[in-house]
């Protein structure tokens, strides 16, 4: 027995001895052929293109369907199954189809499969309809020309439907699933599990929540830009756990990176972190709706509907400090609703004003009839953004100085958003965060954050404050069906003046996307945080 | 017999429908489903539809009993998530779950029990001491953080490797070796799909896949199994029969294990019994850190999105679980120890 334990305590010393022999340093990069692993924190939740409208859901399947007009590397339209597009008139819209077209198996693909595809997107059970909701009617004019009648002019109408993926007919048809999933029902559609489409990779094998993998489409319209034999999707996620795999080389990807990681994983000499600023805007809204606040010290009265008050809080938020300090360098600070990319941003008015010093904010403040500060509640989710719950308690921290306390009310975001949005809009002083990927056009902010709530024109239905100025609604219905260009930006411009000096919110920034890849893969990151792999090549 | 056997599946399904009960409750407090599966842009109107359609603005009691109906003819729904059934949804993986738990209660068997006979044989050896010292490590350190301690020891590490073990100027060993011995960070490796059943224990990958997790897994139990097998073996080792069994000259070896072991091992084997129980129970946050698919890790991922049918019909799968192995135990008992029958006899006689 003695023996055995000395024996035992012999090769425990030796695997130390290794373990600590083996230094931290570039291993060989394997050729094992061209095989591709990435990995993220959640499965695609479905194979059904309309299932959801997420964007990790969206960007993935795009990989194996299409849309009529897609997205190039800068996030600019380009043409996709449709050559040709645009407007005969206000009201309509043409898409000329590419001929020559094949679906994985092997049919072709003709203008039937669009209106089938873009009735199945638009009706009941998907989760697109709203970007259907200025249709009137889809008609096939020949086999390779579809026209939309759209009940108001919508000159947005293309760049939406660059999320819109087209299905054959025939193969929804043959497996009953000529409609999405009904969940009210106890039957699973054949297309939440199976999928094909005319894309670049066509779907090999799916264990849900575990693997999903793609083998390159050869019968593809377009010439390829990737290198790839085979590509295969994991979930992890467990943050340490993903990092690990992409650090042994188990992965070669991670497409949501630990901000705490970053730095390491920068540092490894095998791997790179591959970074830049988000459509997406985080902002913190008042409530500029109610005569009382809500959870706070002030009875009678609200100190946000004072525009002073919302300076001196505004001015008083160092978004610069919020990055260097939390954000860890990770964020884009804005002065507008909207980031660079979008449609309709303006550069000039891109610029926040300059910081108040305690005392000139506290003026203000008491000017307003707060000269001692008043007491507020923030509601912050835990889990929705990058740092959210950090940036929310910096915020905490700044307005101290100048007499607002702020109790700070975390929670997850499945809880937050039914307590934040409207109807309930539960709440005095708010973070969200907003991205128009669905048009990539400063429209829908307006529409969803600015204009004033109403549920009869569905407008304003993320504007849980209630900030309405009527100027500004006018401004924002001429934009939603102004054609001329040039016309339309002066309009933008004018809207986007009213909405900033009347300090209506306040835009802290734009987190950023993070990636992490091996050495050895080269990949193309767009600012909708969409990661294609029809761009990707290992060396 | 029947009356205690009927006595006891009555009580088995008054537990089942109060954990039902309770975690329908509960469910109110998760958050909206909605939220999580509407895009950001979807109308109020179409969020406030979806969920009357689901039945969402029910009260709870009709809820429940709408849960229950459908459960009991075996429909457990669509999962809000990812619309697959939720049956089949669990199904799945519960395998992945059930050959992880196997094999983290073999490893607790078959290295708990050595370490404890010794450490009980020997109470004093310097070797014992060490094995009481690393076994508190077990108990003491939380299991995410062994795991990933484990991840990157043998995941991380031997990837890294660059020289190998050199020692002046002589390659002792070298790196493809010590990538040979690099275990997986995460997954179940390559699985055989079997019908029903999908299985690691065929393949090389899937092997290995099971190493990290199920260590991790079982070190909690090892340690409670081998200080439940010292403790036991320091007793039995005091009885009269082991020092009768002493005076009539027996080899040390035959007294240790053909009497002194195999008295120890009844309570042993009851607890490992209800631990069982635990490990599958308790797979989640092992099967979290190595992104294990198994049942666990589907709870976990159902939570974050309110998939209120997914998290029912898991937290009735584990009460039906310890509901089983807690009736089992019950059996076993009333067949093992004659005193339970005579109390009953006693009783219907008074």
């Amino acid at each position: 027995m003695l023996f055995e334990t000395r024996r035992l305590i012999l090769a425990g010393g030796a695997a130390v001895a290794l373990a600590l022999a083996a230094p931290l340093g570039a291993a060989p990069a394997e050729a094992q052929g061209k095989v591709f692993r990435w990995a993220n924190d959640g499965d695609v939740n479905s194979m059904d293109p309309y299932a959801r409208n997420e964007t990790f859901l969206l960007a993935f399947l795009q990989n194996i369907y299409e849309p009529l007009v897609r997205r190039d590397k800068k996030s600019q339209l380009e043409a996709g199954l449709a050559v040709k597009w645009g407007q005969t008139s206000p009201t309509t819209w043409f898409f000329d189809l590419r001929p020559g077209v094949k679906f994985h198996d092997g049919s072709a693909f003709t203008a039937d499969d669009v209106v089938f595809s873009l009735n199945r997107a638009g009706g009941k059970g998907s989760n697109m309809t709203t970007y259907f909701s200025t249709v009137k009617a889809i008609r096939k004019v020949s086999d390779t020309r579809v026209e939309v009648d759209t009940n108001v002019p919508d000159p947005l109408l293309a760049s939406k439907w660059a999320q819109i993926l087209i299905m054959s007919k025939a193969w929804c048809e043959k497996n009953n699933a000529q409609a999405v999933g009904d969940l009210t029902k106890n039957e699973e559609n054949f297309a939440t599990r199976n999928a094909m489409g005319s894309g670049p990779f066509k779907l090999k094998s799916r264990e849900p929540d575990v693997k999903t993998v793609l083998e390159p489409n050869k019968e593809w319209w377009d010439k390829p830009e990737h290198n790839l034999t085979e590509v295969v999707f994991s979930r992890i996620a467990n943050a340490a756990t993903r990092v690990a795999a992409l650090r042994s080389g188990e992965i070669d990807m991670v497409y949501t990176v630990p901000p705490q990681d970053t730095d390491t994983l920068a540092k490894d000499p095998n791997t790179k972190v591959i970074q830049g600023p988000e459509t997406r805007v985080v902002y913190l809204g008042f409530d500029h709706g109610r005569n009382e606040l809500l959870y706070s010290n002030v009875k009678g009265k609200n100190p946000f509907k004072d525009k002073r008050v919302r300076e001196a809080i505004y001015r008083s938020i160092d978004v610069e400090a919020i990055k260097r300090t939390v954000m860890r360098g990770q964020s884009y600070p804005v002065a507008l609703m909207v980031a660079p990319v979008i449609g309709g941003y303006m550069k000039d008015l891109d610029k926040r004003p300059a910081m108040l010093k305690p005392e000139e904010a506290k003026k203000l403040l008491a000017d307003a009839g707060y000269p001692g500060g008043f007491e507020v509640t923030l509601d912050c989710p835990t889990d929705r953004y990058v740092n959210d719950e950090k940036i929310c308690q910096a915020v905490v921290g700044m307005l101290a100085r100048i007499g607002v306390k702020i109790n700070l009310r975390a929670q997850t975001r499945l809880k937050y958003f039914a307590q934040i949005l409207l109807p309930k809009a539960d709440t005095s002083f708010w973070m969200l965060g907003w991205s128009p990927a669905a048009t990539f056009d400063v429209h829908d902010v307006f529409i969803n954050l600015i204009q004033t709530p109403n549920t009869e024109t569905k407008k304003g239905q993320f504007n849980p404050g209630s900030y309405s100025n009527p100027k500004f609604d006018e401004l924002a219905d001429k934009v939603q069906i102004e054609t001329d260009v040039k016309k339309r930006n002066a309009m933008i411009a004018e809207a986007t003046k009213i909405y900033v000096s009347d300090y209506a919110y306040i835009p802290l920034h734009q987190q950023a996307v993070i990636w992490a890849a091996r050495k050895n893969v080269d990949l193309v990151q767009t600012s909708d945080n969409s990661f294609q792999l029809r761009w990707v090549k290992m060396k | 017999m029947i009356a205690f056997l009927l006595r006891r599946l009555f009580q088995a399904a008054i537990v089942m429908l109060t954990v039902a009960l309770i975690s329908f409750v509960l469910f109110n407090y998760v958050g909206d489903p909605i939220n999580a599966m509407v895009g950001q842009d979807t109308s109020l109107q179409d969020r406030e539809k979806l969920r009357q359609e689901l039945g969402l603005n029910d009260p709870v009691h009709e809820r429940f009993a709408r849960f229950v109906g459908n459960a009991l003819q075996g429909k457990f729904g669509l999962s809000y998530r990812t619309a697959e059934p939720v049956g089949r949804m669990i199904m799945e993986r519960l395998p992945a779950t059930l050959e992880l738990s196997f094999v983290a209660a073999m490893f607790t068997l078959l290295v708990g029990i050595p370490m404890g006979v010794y450490s009980g044989l020997y109470p004093r050896h310097w070797f014992s001491r060490v094995l009481q010292t690393v076994s508190l490590i077990g108990i003491s350190l939380p299991t995410f953080l062994v795991g990933i301690i484990f991840i990157l020891t043998f995941a991380v590490l031997p990837k890294t490797c660059q020289h190998g073990l050199v020692i002046a100027g002589v390659t002792l060993i070298d790196c493809d070796f010590v990538n040979w011995f690099a275990l997986p960070a995460f997954g179940r490796g390559d699985v055989v799909n079997l019908g029903v059943w999908t299985t690691g224990f065929l393949t090389g990958a899937g092997l290995k896949a099971l190493i990290l997790p199920s260590i991790t897994l079982g070190l909690f139990q090892l340690t409670l199994i081998m200080r439940l097998v010292r403790a036991e073996m320091l007793e039995v080792l005091r009885a009269d029969y082991i020092k009768f069994a002493r005076a009539r000259g027996l080899k040390n070896r035959s007294i240790n294990f053909g009497h002194a072991l195999k008295n120890t091992l009844v309570p042993v084997i009851t607890v490992t019994g209800l631990q069982v129980g635990q490990l599958i129970a308790f797979a989640i946050i092992t099967e979290t850190v190595f992104s294990w698919p198994g049942v666990g890790q589907l709870f976990v991922q159902s939570v974050y999105s309110a998939d209120i049918p997914v998290m029912s019909a898991y937290l009735c799968l584990i009460a039906l679980l310890f509901v089983a192995i807690n009736l089992a135990v019950d059996l076993l008992y009333y067949a093992v120890d004659p005193r339970l029958r005579t109390a009953q006899a006693a009783t219907r006689a008074a």
